[in-house]
């Protein structure tokens, strides 16, 4: 009886806090029929978001790959002083609101910030731009990839790769034979999460963009941009992409933690936030 | 801290693995061009017009009345998300019931889904005229644009911490202590009340701290549902975005100064209970 009561509730609760959400979306998207979703994802201020988006993607989560597995390599393969301290430094942008992420780069690159007489010298524009966009979404996706990769190679240890090297292999060959092939799934997990929060984004990149349509509008600000003019159907229409990708990250999510098993918060460690760090 | 010591001791000096310079080294550049610098820029703005200045503005009603807001909805909504994330984990670890596996792949969704996203989407459920909204109104609730909607968009943002910090500690209760109480005569309340909850509430102090940090700092999923008056439905972030607009940096860099310190002062502490809990646990 209780369990049956539990079930329920658990139920429930999800259904109106998730799933309902969830559903909001596409109803709300599909309110005014198939046309009105097609010409409203189709409008080229929508697909400049769209291509904005993907671009910015496209530049944020290669650095914060290659820093995730220069990171899981120094600190997953040596013991040094510090680490833990290093460890917890990594995850410091999950303590920073997004809206303090897109700040920090206008302190430093805006008008009146550090560099700011200096850029309008060179006429150059970082802040308002591209290149604040970029800034502050590698800002907030900063621990994705290195906090997947840096326990995996703890666990994993070093045996394979000190084999690797007493037969001969260089560091690369190591690196590109052993480790690599080692820590894919754990790679590719990162890559799909920081992915998804890059395309996501709101408060940071809402603040250094300046709400330029066509020029630096990245999807979730175009998305801002149509609901705040009442447009509601063309809002959820854009939204219901992003919610696409959402759903897209997750069942990619779940196919990998079928892969490897470790992956799975529930045999590890919570996804996002602080890390549980074994003492 | 405790693992520095052990670091310490294990240190050897022969490394067979090449390459610990290198990533060690960009690692660290990249950390502080990227992280550390920006975010010391925070602090050095914020009191370069002076203590007085700070205070001056950190002590503003409006300022004030935000960070009240923005604290109090965070930890209601934390709270929340602690009672009925502790019955979603129990259910998806203990019981089986069909569509389960979908059930507990859909709890991520608030980390997958874009804060705008549902932001307006929530929006659209609670408004006067929305699916729950048109609902509730009759019974005098009204959710959107006040500050219940806030705590509605933070329980969103936050059910997962909780629910994901839980489920790996209930996993690995033994569930035989639970059953030798239940022998030895404890009613179902007592085996919860001195069995289970004992070994869970480092989980849920570590869940609720999580899901209230994030809370604090959210700004995408709030400030559709929020309404933003002024001292009535105005969050903190929004207040910084505000001052931003106007080019008023100290006021701006003051507020965020408030909230990074408290967002790095729960996540020392998380890390300190993490790793008395670990210690603990290592010594049983």
């Amino acid at each position: 009886m209780s369990r049956l009561l539990l079930i329920a509730t658990a139920l429930l609760f999800l259904g109106v806090f998730l799933l309902l959400p969830l559903l909001a979306v596409f109803v709300q998207a599909l309110a005014n029929g198939f046309g009105a979703y097609y010409v409203a994802v189709s409008e080229p201020m929508a697909w400049a978001a769209v291509k904005l988006t993907l671009l910015v993607a496209a530049i944020a989560v290669p650095l914060n790959l290659v820093f995730g597995v220069a990171a899981a390599w120094a600190i997953g393969k040596f013991e040094f002083r510090g680490k833990s301290a290093l460890i917890t430094l990594i995850d410091l942008p999950f303590a920073v609101s997004p809206v303090i992420a897109g700040m920090i780069f206008i302190l430093i690159f805006g008008a009146h910030g550090w560099f700011g007489g200096f850029l309008r010298a060179e006429h150059v524009r970082v802040v308002f731009a591209v290149p604040g966009i970029v800034l502050a979404t590698v800002f907030v996706t900063f621990p994705f990839i290195a906090r997947e990769l840096i326990p995996l190679m703890q666990a994993q240890g070093n045996a394979d790769e000190e084999i690797a090297r007493s037969l001969g292999a260089t560091g690369w060959q190591c690196f590109w034979r052993v480790t690599l092939p080692n820590i894919r799934w754990g790679l590719l997990y990162g890559v799909l999460l920081c992915n998804a929060r890059s395309m996501g984004e709101f408060g940071a990149v809402s603040v250094v963009s300046g709400h330029v349509r066509g020029l630096t509008n990245t999807m979730p600000l175009h998305v801002e941009i149509l609901y705040n003019e009442y447009n509601y159907t063309a809002a959820f229409a854009v939204a219901s992409l992003l919610a696409l990708l959402a759903l897209l990250t997750l069942a990619g999510k779940n196919v990998l933690e079928w892969r490897q098993p470790e992956l799975r918060p529930a045999a590890r460690r919570p996804r996002d936030g602080t890390r549980r760090e074994p003492a | 801290m405790a693992s520095n010591a052990t670091a310490i001791k294990e240190r050897t000096p022969r490394r067979v693995l090449p390459g610990f310079g290198l990533t060690l080294g960009y690692t660290m550049v990249y950390l502080s061009l990227l992280v550390l610098i920006p975010l010391s820029a925070v602090f050095v703005r914020s009191f370069g017009s002076g203590w007085g200045h700070f205070w001056e503005v950190v002590t503003a009603p409006r300022v004030l009345a935000s960070l009240r807001l923005s604290f109090g909805a965070s930890l209601t909504a934390a709270l929340i998300n602690v009672g009925f994330g502790l019955i979603v984990a129990w259910v998806l670890v203990r019981y089986t019931f069909p569509l389960k596996r979908l059930v507990d792949a859909i709890i991520d969704l608030p980390f997958a889904l874009p804060t705008a996203v549902a932001g307006i989407a929530l929006t659209a459920l609670y408004a006067p005229n929305g699916w729950l909204g048109a609902r509730l109104a009759p019974l005098g609730l009204k959710v959107a644009f006040t500050p219940a909607g806030i705590v509605v968009a933070l329980i969103f943002v936050g059910l997962p911490f909780v629910v994901r910090t839980l489920q790996p500690v209930l996993d690995d209760l033994d569930q035989e202590v639970e059953q030798a109480a239940a022998t030895l005569g404890a009613s179902g309340r007592q085996v919860f009340a001195r069995v289970i909850l004992p070994a869970l509430w480092p989980a849920l102090l570590t869940g609720f701290a999580l899901a209230f940090a994030r809370a604090v700092g959210e700004y995408g999923s709030v400030i559709f549902i929020a309404g933003n008056m002024p001292m009535k439905s105005e969050i903190a972030p929004l207040l910084i975005v505000t001052k931003l607009e106007q080019y008023d940096y100290a006021g701006a860099t003051a507020i965020a100064v408030v909230m990074l310190v408290l967002s790095f002062g729960v996540m020392l502490g998380i890390n300190a209970l993490q790793n008395w809990t670990a210690t603990r646990h290592g010594e049983r």
